[in-house]
């Protein structure tokens, strides 16, 4: 009951923010330079055809009205159509989206099985060699451009060592997609026991999803070396020294238990990372995803997929946060109980 | 048969960039089989670095010395780090100074406990939750059943403290450290929880080192004292002769510094406070505080020497010999 | 368990403890060192750049590090390096364009709503939540799109993805200040509330804004960089470390390591000298603040 009334808490303050989202999106796509009629009516249109087409749009109506079209639109799901592919781009994005989030839970297992343990270990062995190497190389890693991290690996890995495939998308050439169960190849050719495109599909991921990896893990090792650090230090650790429990059971048990607690908190924060890092690494590893499809757009001066890119990403990235509360109350006692 | 716990020599430095502070510095105890001592002084006199010293839990930047620490006639030095694992916990346990924070916050607080029984004396889940509520049952939690199955902050201070008896009790230890059990809880539960542990401690024949710089709380439960200041003992003697016949003017202040309700005298504060361990200056620690100082302290540091029956005091002054007793 | 530092040391008094501080942090030392030395290398870039940065030479295309072309030369036989040094210009005062804009706007709006507190303020926050639910990047390219490709929009589009961040900061310390005894001492006196928000209270919360600032000069680069690369901020021919490396990106099948490593690496040295700068700064100005973020 407590955690109901903590949900229904957390729901309220979202949904004020999602208004937020999309007043600011709507601004973004209908109120700026960049005239919709414009791009949609051609640059070679005569002045009448552009009128009729504003007309058409809504465009000479009030302010609030056409928020109100925009509005009603989103909630049907209709984020307008694509001058470039000339299809809705709902249904632009429903077939991309499985890519991208392919590609985004890849990295994000990355960061957090490496992020975690790195964190782990420079907070053990605080101001040792571990220690200090673990945060140059954090420091670098949130240097980088992530498009030149992948570059770089393109060029070592693919050209230099010819260890990885050709930055083309999710499957190597001539290989046929696993049977569509839920659109992750690399699921999908797991349940259906389609090993070759399962290889495939892991070989072309590698690289991709270990640059966008990279990219965050460096914050992640961070979070979790500074709460560790803090929670050696407590009552309770010493107490568990005390009472003669292994030092597995101290570090990875008792301690570790409770440092994931904040590292759930940014764990949004770091999905947010992804999700805006997919727009650049999509495009640097040909990977047919949302952000390749919004960056190929722009290409045609096609603001359509772009505009609706930055919502959905807003939207997720909203919910993704909801979630990651409700998570938190859930592993937290603390909040759950309260 | 020889004592529980022989405590020899026992030196612990912590480095700092200005120097290393001197913790604890040469120091002498023993406690018998059964027995509760009191390891008495003000704060920052080493008590707890002991006590850590003892468990061999002292980590960078401190570190032990010299010394040794035996323990069941076994120097636990030459132990491996998994032999004294298995000390720790099973033959001495430790109660912590704040029971609230010394609970991990997201356990449920019964499996804390079941948890030590499998880990120490390899029982099944089924047969360490059984003994986990019958403990709490020993400490008297009321309904021990949904207590297990809660967490530390859902539970009073004077609950958790039990709590931790509990857990420290688990695996019936030969040693007991309670390092300052009774701070910040009520008065009236504060002499439960040291009822408890006295009851508890003579039930399964623990010997505890009690932690504490409350000499009331001495006198309530202890057999013996040990006193320390400045991470060095000054004075050991029975109770009752720290309490009627205290030798070191440190032990006097201390003992004129209680309030009591059956003497009209104004309680007196020990003027001064703790010397800085870093880098201190040879001789006595307590030169600086002491009325009865002359240049021998300041140069020389007077030995713990035997003035009479299981009395050890490191003074050169002897108070015995000038006043005759207490000052009255 | 951390002690806080005693107050004694929050306040740099004097030059020797000016000198230990800088010493205890040889490294954020350091990358200041690096960054005053590009911004000398962008200011006088014509007099430090080899060649002329926009002048082809078909006979050099393409060619590899050498000691005539330290970074190589690119398709068109251009200097790389000294395309580099002249895209500092333009890397730099955009990311210090958009960081000060931030800077400002954020400080003048988060003192007023922090100052006047009610339901502005709580209008204002849920504003800025509204912003802040965006990724910042994905934001910037949204406004970068929606604006149109300029190197005015990109300064701007980081602007306003970095003002919540600002507004926020300012508006927390404000109301952390307004409450203390020196605001009401210039109330008394009968000061108009905008003197006693920018001439009293603003100067006292200037420490964690510098911080703030310059550990937001490298986000503004990276920003910036990665909007060029996805051909939504500076366009080629200018020459610009993100647009470098997009034009780079094309040659790595062929082996052209240098032109696009170059660009890259130019952009990781800068952000890391800000960063670790950033971090100095925050031991240095403001010690309580060690170890946020």
């Amino acid at each position: 009951m407590a955690f109901l009334n903590y949900i229904l808490r957390r729901l309220a303050f979202v949904l004020p923010t999602l208004f937020g989202v999309s007043l600011i999106c709507f601004v973004l796509t209908y109120m700026l330079p960049g005239n919709p009629a414009l791009v949609k009516a051609g640059p070679f249109a005569t002045s009448e055809y552009l009128q009729e087409m504003e007309k058409q749009m809504g465009l000479d109506r009030p302010v609030h009205e056409q928020y109100f079209r925009y509005m009603s639109g989103l909630l049907r799901g209709d984020l307008g159509e694509s001058a470039s592919t000339g299809r809705p781009v709902t249904q632009d994005f429903l077939q991309r989206l499985p890519a991208t989030l392919e590609l985004t839970f890849a990295s994000l297992l990355i960061a957090v099985i490496i992020g975690i343990p790195l964190g782990v270990l420079s907070a053990v062995h605080r101001d040792t060699i571990i220690d200090h190497v673990g945060r140059v190389v954090g420091i670098t890693g949130v240097a980088m451009p992530s498009f030149w991290t992948g570059l770089l690996a393109i060029y070592v890995f693919f050209f230099l060592l010819d260890v990885a495939p050709a930055p083309l998308g999710r499957l190597g050439s001539g290989i046929a997609p696993p049977e569509t169960i839920t659109g992750l190849y690399v699921i999908d050719s797991l349940l259906t026991g389609n090993w070759q495109a399962l290889r495939s599909s892991l070989y072309q991921l590698m690289l991709p999803a270990a640059t966008l990896g990279f990219s965050v893990m460096a914050p992640v090792a961070r979070m979790v070396r500074s709460t560790m650090l803090e929670i050696l230090e407590s009552d309770y650790i010493k107490a568990a020294w005390a009472a003669g429990l292994p030092r597995r059971t101290v570090i990875y048990g008792d301690a570790l238990r409770n440092a994931l607690i904040p590292v759930v908190t940014i764990l949004g924060i770091v999905f947010g990372f992804l999700m805006a890092g997919n727009a650049v690494i999509e495009s640097v590893f040909a990977w047919p995803g949302i952000g390749n499809y919004a960056v190929t757009a722009l290409m045609t001066k096609d603001s359509g997929p772009i505009q609706s890119f930055v919502l959905f990403v807003a939207v997720m990235y909203v919910v993704v946060n909801l979630l990651v509360d409700i998570v938190y109350g859930l592993v937290d006692p603390r909040i759950r109980l309260r | 048969m020889t004592n529980l716990l022989d405590v020899a020599d026992l030196t612990v430095h912590f480095q700092s960039d200005a120097g290393a502070i001197e913790a604890v510095d040469h120091i002498n105890f023993s406690i018998r089989r059964g027995e509760v001592v009191g390891l008495v002084g003000e704060s920052g006199s080493g008590k707890s670095v002991t006590s850590f010293a003892i468990l061999r839990l002292i980590r960078r930047p401190g570190e032990i010395k010299s010394g040794s620490v035996r323990f069941d006639g076994v120097d636990l030095a030459t132990l491996s780090e998994e032999q004294m694992r298995r000390i720790r916990g099973a033959k001495i346990a430790m109660i912590s100074q704040s029971p609230r924070t010394a609970l991990n916050p997201v356990i449920p607080v019964g499996k804390q406990i079941s948890r030590l029984f499998r880990l120490h004396e390899g029982l099944s889940a089924r047969v360490a939750e059984k003994r986990m509520l019958d403990m709490l049952d020993l400490v008297r939690i009321p309904d021990p059943r949904r207590r297990a199955g809660q967490y530390a902050h859902q539970l009073s201070g004077g609950m958790c403290q039990r709590i931790m008896i509990a857990m420290a009790l688990a695996t019936s230890p030969r040693l007991l450290i309670a390092d300052e059990p009774t701070t910040g809880l009520d008065v009236s539960i504060a002499a439960r929880i040291l009822d408890l542990l006295r009851e508890l401690g003579a039930k399964t024949g623990a010997a505890i080192m009690l932690i504490t710089h409350d000499l009331g709380v001495v006198a309530e439960i202890c057999d013996r004292v040990v006193v320390m200041h400045a991470g060095q003992v000054v004075e050991a003697a029975p109770v009752r002769s720290i309490f009627h016949a205290p030798a070191h003017p440190y032990t006097r202040a201390l003992v004129g510094s209680i309030p009591r309700v059956d003497r009209d005298v104004a309680m007196t504060p020990i003027p001064g406070s703790v010397p800085s361990l870093l880098n201190p200056p040879p001789g006595c620690r307590y030169v600086s505080r002491c009325d009865h100082a002359t240049d021998q302290c300041r140069v020389a540091r007077p030995p713990l020497e035997s003035r009479g029956q299981d009395h050890d005091v490191a003074c050169y002054y002897d108070i015995g010999r000038q006043t005759g007793g207490v000052a009255a | 368990m951390t002690i806080a530092a005693p107050a004694t040391q929050t306040k740099p008094a004097g030059r020797s403890l000016v000198w230990r501080r800088i010493r205890r942090n040889p490294l954020s030392f350091g990358a200041l060192c690096v960054i005053v030395l590009i911004i000398l290398a962008a200011i006088f870039a014509p007099i430090v750049a080899p060649y002329d940065p926009d002048m082809p030479d078909a006979m050099a295309a393409f060619e590899s590090v050498s000691w005539k072309h330290p970074m190589g030369t690119d398709m068109y036989g251009r200097d790389q390096l000294s395309r580099i040094i002249f895209a500092a210009r333009v890397d730099l005062s955009v990311a210090f364009a958009a960081t000060a804009l931030a800077v400002a706007i954020g400080a003048i709006f988060g003192a007023m709503v922090g100052y006047a507190g009610g339901w502005i303020d709580n209008v204002a926050m849920r504003l800025v939540d509204a912003v802040m639910a965006f990724p910042a990047f994905v934001l910037a390219m949204g406004i970068t799109a929606a604006l149109g490709n300029s190197t005015t929009n990109v300064a701007l589009a980081i602007s306003i993805t970095q003002v919540p961040a600002y507004l926020r900061l300012i508006r927390g310390e404000m109301l952390r200040v307004r409450e203390m005894e020196y605001a009401d001492a210039a109330r008394t006196v009968g000061n108009p509330p905008w003197r006693i928000v920018f001439i009293h209270l603003l100067p006292n919360c200037l420490p964690p804004l510098i911080v703030q600032a310059t550990l937001a000069m490298g986000f503004a680069l990276l920003t910036m960089a990665a909007l060029s690369f996805i051909g939504l901020g500076i366009k080629p021919p200018q020459a610009e470390w993100g647009v470098m490396t997009a034009e780079g990106a094309a040659q790595i099948v062929t082996g052209e390591w240098w032109l696009f490593l170059f660009p890259g690496l130019a952009i990781m040295i800068t952000v890391l000298a800000f960063n670790l700068v950033g971090d100095g700064l925050r031991d240095f100005l403001d010690p309580r603040m060690r170890g946020i973020r």
